[in-house]
């Protein structure tokens, strides 16, 4: 029996640093790594309170990052921890995003899923991939990894913001849209200025993930989708997480899903199960 | 080489199971299980009314055992009706319908909004490891508070097969199961999870689970789990149908559970180290065993164990033998 990477039984890191992101956002640099890939996400556990699933912003071999919203139970109190406190960590869990070197990739990054994409954004730069990163959230207060992504190579840098505060009044999709259309080559005078892209990646709120979703099947792009739903274990086993109709898991057949099976996937974008499997809808 | 059993009236493709409280939450999930070879389906325990489940971490695991405490949680019979009902429009294998209560009075609640419902067998989980949270102890260790559950869920369910689902926890499980048949149960389902166990960080000399202790299951479970079917096999005579469900993980697993009595195989935590398709491998698995031994019907290695033994002249499993 092979005997998996990933850890399953939690183990606690000490905070080495932490950030101020936002005003409800921060981020924790744990002194250890569980080798995660772009796209996968980790267990975060604060012993004697809960544990939740958290997609990982950075992991450097040495070293895990995570950055979080601080809105529920859980990460309101995480939220409290300093340097030198205990967090569990366990995985790394799901699926991760696929590239080919070179390539020309869409990033569509909503609120705090700027975490997750600036991980993805350092990975594909390393591997000769140039980006159209877009960043989208209500205000300019609420932009996240900004700076980062400014000091990545080979990254053109696109900004929206609900209030229009800075970069593009609107959502992240109709920059995403600008872009894709600006593209099509038989609309393009100059054939050799026209760089469709391979492929987009997006990570934000669902609604956000449905339209790029909708948006790449309309322009015949490949896309990949970080979802989310409740989970407890992580592995595949207590069925949490599963999607309508198909019944994959997206702890393990996602939670980044390429185009074919987010198409499946009925309940995308309309509703999603809490702990006890009862459907919630989006927007409620 | 035939994998096929009809068990109490309901035909089986193969005697692999979806063991309770693994992935059953959805239609649609045990669809999926379905489609990756299993050859029924159990649900995830279910409650008369709305039942919360524990706070993460509830599912911890090594390479030898896993640990949960998920509480049992569930969303209570409206969803039970539609997920149920949404499965049996197509009905491609058997549903197993598992329910828990707190008393006589609630078991038999859910027992009747469940045989509206028409499962092929209903499980009745008298043994859960949460149960020493909500009440101090399982149903499942007294052979009369079992009998008694079992009898009020029966007068509720009519004809449909009945299963009790029985702990480990005992001194004499042959002794809880005989209890059982004589209540009215058609059928045992052994083991649920071993322990309780107990995980603790270092670090933060904190126990990991958030309900501090959970049930045991994993490789770690299966020689415990063969030794109780065994003894149940033997208890009631062979005649009664087993899901032998405890470490299963390949084909040899699920032969040898037979071997000790079981007719169904049920299969959980493997899903995790051996994929969704671990139904699927296992048959094969079984396929290739018996072909190569000259075993034409699966059914033909159940209680395999007890005869070769009576053969020898060696009556029962009891160590006395050793």
């Amino acid at each position: 029996m092979p005997i998996s990477l990933q850890s399953t039984l939690p183990r606690t890191y000490r905070i080495k640093q932490i950030e101020q992101d936002t005003e409800n956002v921060r981020s924790y640099t744990f002194d250890g790594s569980l080798g995660s890939k772009p796209g996968q996400f980790v267990m975060v556990w604060l012993p004697g309170v809960d544990e939740v699933p958290m997609s990982v912003a950075f992991d450097d071999g040495a070293t895990t990052k995570i950055t979080f919203f601080a809105v529920g139970d859980m990460t309101i109190e995480l939220a409290k921890c300093k340097v030198g406190d205990l967090v569990g960590l366990r995985g790394p869990f799901g699926t991760c995003y696929e590239w080919k070197p070179g390539q020309h990739i869409a990033l569509v990054a909503g609120g705090y899923g700027a975490a997750p994409m600036y991980f993805i954004a350092r990975s594909t730069v390393e591997h000769g991939c140039t980006l159209e990163v877009i960043v989208g959230a209500r205000d300019k207060h609420n932009l996240l990894y900004l700076e980062e992504f400014e000091k990545l190579r080979h990254v053109s840098l696109h900004i929206a913001t609900d209030d229009g505060s800075a970069g593009y009044k609107g959502y992240n999709t109709e920059v995403l849209e600008k872009l894709l259309s600006s593209c099509i080559p038989e609309k393009s005078k100059k054939k050799k200025e026209c760089s469709p892209v391979d492929q987009i990646f997006a990570c934000g709120p669902e609604p956000m993930l449905l339209a790029v979703r909708d948006i790449a099947a309309a322009h015949g792009i490949p896309s990949q989708l970080s979802m989310s739903r409740y989970m407890k274990c992580g592995f595949g086993l207590c069925g949490n997480c599963v999607v309508d109709p198909l019944g994959i898991r997206l702890c393990v057949e996602g939670s980044v899903v390429h185009n074919d099976v987010s198409q499946k996937i009925e309940e995308f974008g309309k509703y999603k199960r809490d702990e006890l499997g009862k459907k919630k809808s989006f927007g409620n | 080489m035939n994998l096929s059993q009809t068990i109490l009236g309901v035909d089986f493709e193969n005697p692999t199971v979806l063991a309770s409280g693994i992935m059953g939450i959805t239609a649609s999930s045990w669809r999926y299980c379905v489609q990756n070879g299993a050859g029924a389906i159990t649900t995830k325990s279910l409650w008369p009314v709305e039942h919360q489940g524990n706070r993460n971490p509830t599912i911890i695991a090594t390479e030898n055992w896993t640990l949960n405490a998920v509480g049992v949680p569930d969303a209570g019979p409206e969803k039970a009706k539609a997920e149920i009902g949404d499965f049996m429009k197509t009905h491609e294998v058997p549903l197993i319908a598992n329910i828990i209560g707190l008393s006589a009075d609630e078991f038999a609640s859910i027992a009747a909004v469940i045989a509206t419902l028409k499962p092929d067998f209903v499980e009745v989980n008298i043994s859960t490891p949460t149960f020493l949270k909500l009440r101090g102890k399982l149903f499942a260790e007294d052979g009369n508070e079992a009998g008694a559950i079992l009898k009020a869920v029966k007068k509720e369910i009519g004809s449909i097969p009945m299963f009790a689902k029985l702990t480990p926890n005992v001194t004499n499980i042959g002794e809880i199961a005989k209890a059982c048949i004589d209540a009215g149960a058609d059928g045992i389902t052994a083991i649920n999870t071993a322990g309780p166990g107990m995980a603790i960080d270092l670090r933060s000399r904190m126990p990991i689970l958030a309900a501090h202790k959970g049930g045991l299951s994993g490789p770690a479970l299966k020689p415990i789990a063969v030794r109780c079917v065994a003894e149940i096999y033997e208890a009631t005579g062979g005649k009664v149908p087993i899901i032998g469900t405890g470490g299963v993980y390949t084909g040899e697993d699920a032969l040898e559970m037979m071997l000790a009595g079981a007719s169904l195989v049920g299969i959980g935590t493997a899903i995790w180290q051996r994929g969704i398709d671990v139904f699927s491998k296992v048959c094969d698995e079984i396929q290739m065993w018996c072909t190569n031994e000259g075993v034409d019907n699966v059914s033909d290695m159940i209680g395999g164990m007890h005869k070769e033994l009576l053969k020898r002249g060696v009556k029962g499993t009891g160590m006395k033998h050793a």
